[in-house]
């Protein structure tokens, strides 16, 4: 790779699922990189193919389900073209993935040690003593208190924010370069989500891991991202670094988002609400601005006939013409 | 003036165990709630899971069996489970679920379910039954033909617009919402919320809004109580719980909150990092020896809060 600190390069993804006997896909043509000791974080309203991305870098889809096209480059390997085997060998070692509901990725009949220490046995050559050693030590990590009590405890004895504190030491058990974290503080209370986005961080910071955060939660993309990727529709519509994203949108969908937070300061506001909604992978426009059937007031001479990233800032890009001429409907923001 | 006083409210599970299976303790889930609801106003209730928020909605909806405590409705004591069909309470007091999906049956028809309360509590001829139905979909900005359809065919936005529906149908005076947005995408929260706010204007009714999105609660609620393991932390206006927070635990939820501003995000984790420290230094002298929240004292007129003195906190 011509950058040396790039860790994860994804270019033209595709990821489409079989309905009937036609594909759709639910990521279309998505291409951004990962570098080292960076949050990348994806946000994007439910069924705008966020997490759908994280499973297939993580090459969780059913062949016989899912078409996947395009490139994941990891160290001079594509990982679409990876076959089970070699793929096994990348999760867990080389990506690590936290999911949304520990409660349901964690197993109920396991003890705690036994999860942490079966990507350990997969992946290392430690002996059954180096490696308790070791599970205590990640247990260590991620804050959790007593560690060789809580390693023989199963995960219904453990509260929400022990549960998902659990799933990162699995997901770091391996020291991997690259973490993939699937909304992991939405089902967090606010104080226990500030806690485990601070570890995240002080680890990410440690290793100089890569993570790549998914979420809804436009806060916590200010909290923690080095930079953005708006996604609607399966598509990248907006990329920039994370301070230029949130002072100067571009894309109307940004921007629309950004509008409709209930915001902390400003005190009984209408809400800006969107028009209509996502449109269903069936449904979907295979051609031309996606975004335009909710900004209806905007002529369709703005839109791009096919929609393409332009660079409007160093490092800023947005999809389609359409943003040059952008305004809300009433009188504006 | 208020219309319904909450005075005292305790809701206790017992604990069985041992041999005979006798009561060996008890959960206490609620543990002495004063509030008093005003006409017009939005109430908001916040805390942290397992706090006891659901079970203070629940127990005002009737839903959850009171162990002490009376809820006065109007001069009338309501707190004894002996309300009929007949009631006024019942119907002056409805309620939005969090989760749409599972608070809508699904073998009903749009038209049946927002007719329920009307067919309780009203005696209504077909046609101004319909007429009410349509009326009331018009307000939550839904089309008319959804009256013949199914719950599934909405998406998770509209269902919840159906929620507020069935909730008005009997133009009640009280709404306890229990996390009506949590489970919604941000533009849909949006829309929920601006309708929630367009029906209280028009009806003046009021709203007990259940949530732990503070910055949602901000946006609705012209007062906030701040839950903490069954008790009431702190009491006042939206201004008096976000300019000036008393109590430790108030601050410490105020200071999670992720805020957009990526230029002091440095500063804003210090400040949480500070609160958070203060807040494991202090914590026994924000509560009592059993770890028990204080009794709230006032402060001010609006502003109340559990200290055990006043001085305390108030730096």
């Amino acid at each position: 790779m011509e950058n040396e600190n790039q860790l994860l390069d994804i270019n033209h993804l595709h990821t489409g699922f079989r309905i009937k006997d036609d594909f759709y896909d639910a990521v279309d043509d998505v291409s951004i990189s990962l570098e080292k000791n960076e949050i990348l974080a994806i946000v994007g309203e439910s069924g705008c193919g966020k997490s759908t991305l994280a499973t297939t870098i993580m090459g969780l889809h059913d062949p016989n389900k899912t078409k996947v096209a395009g490139e994941v480059i990891y160290q001079d390997l594509n990982l679409v073209d990876l076959n089970e085997e070699l793929y096994n060998k990348i999760r867990g070692n080389d990506i690590g993935m936290i999911f949304q509901d520990p409660l349901s990725a964690l197993n109920p009949l396991m003890r705690i040690q036994d999860q942490i220490a079966e990507s350990l046995i997969f992946h290392t050559k430690l002996s059954k003593e180096k490696r308790y050693e070791r599970v205590l030590e990640l247990l260590e990590q991620v804050g959790i208190p007593n560690p060789p009590r809580v390693a023989k405890q199963y995960p219904h004895e453990l509260s929400g924010g022990m549960r998902q504190r659990v799933m990162i030491a699995i997901a770091l058990s391996c020291k991997p370069p690259i973490i993939i974290a699937d909304e992991p503080t939405t089902a967090l209370d606010v104080t226990i989500q500030a806690q485990i986005l601070d570890l995240l961080k002080e680890l990410q910071e440690e290793n100089g891991t890569g993570i790549i955060l998914i979420t809804h939660d436009l806060g916590v993309v200010a909290e923690m991202a080095d930079r953005v990727a708006v996604m609607y529709a399966g598509q990248v519509v907006e990329e920039a670094e994370v301070g230029e994203l949130f002072n100067n949108p571009k894309h109307p969908y940004t921007r629309s988002l950004l509008n409709s937070i209930p915001q902390m300061d400003s005190e009984n506001d209408e809400l800006h609400v969107i028009d209509g909604v996502v449109p269903s992978l069936v449904k979907l426009p295979r051609k031309g601005c996606r975004f335009a059937a909710r900004i209806p007031w905007i002529a369709a001479e703005e839109h791009e006939e096919n929609p393409v990233m332009h660079e409007v800032a160093p490092n800023h890009f947005v999809r389609c013409t359409c943003y040059k001429n952008f305004h809300f409907e009433e009188g504006g923001e | 003036m208020s219309f319904l006083e909450i005075e005292d409210l305790k809701v206790h599970y017992p604990i069985r165990g041992g041999f005979f299976n006798t009561v060996v303790d008890h959960v206490y889930a609620l543990d002495g709630i004063n509030m008093s609801i005003e006409r017009g106003k939005t109430y908001g209730l916040v805390g942290e899971s397992g706090s006891g928020k659901s079970t203070t909605g629940k127990a005002i909806m009737g839903l959850e069996k009171i162990t002490d405590g009376r809820i006065i409705y109007e001069g009338k004591d309501v707190s004894k489970q002996i309300r009929g069909k007949n009631s006024t309470y019942n119907r002056d007091v409805q309620m939005i679920f969090q989760d749409a999906t599972s608070s809508l049956n699904p073998k009903k028809r749009v038209r049946d379910i927002i007719a329920e309360p009307i067919r309780n509590f009203e005696r209504l001829t077909e046609g101004e039954e319909k007429k009410r139905i349509l009326e009331l979909l018009d307000i939550v900005g839904m089309p008319e033909d959804a009256m013949y359809k199914y719950p599934h065919e909405f998406s998770g936005g509209q269902k919840q617009r159906l929620g507020v529906a069935r909730a008005v149908a009997c133009r009640p005076k009280l709404i306890v919402a229990d996390e009506p947005v949590s489970a919604l995408d941000l533009s849909v929260q949006a829309q929920v919320l601006n309708f929630m706010k367009d029906i209280q204007e028009e009806y003046g009714l009021s709203y007990l809004f259940i949530s732990h999105d503070l910055g949602v609660v901000k946006h609705m609620c012209d007062h906030i109580s701040i839950m903490y393991r069954g008790r009431l932390v702190e009491s006042g206006t939206r201004e008096d719980i976000y300019k000036d927070p008393q109590h430790i635990y108030t601050k410490r939820l105020i200071a999670a909150i992720p805020e957009i501003d990526t230029e002091n995000r440095e500063v804003h984790k210090a400040n949480r990092r500070r609160v958070e420290e203060e807040y494991r230094q202090n914590e026994k002298q924000y509560y009592d020896e059993n770890g028990k929240v204080y009794d709230l004292k006032s402060l001010t007129d609006t502003h109340k809060v559990a200290l055990k003195n006043i001085e305390v906190g108030g730096n």
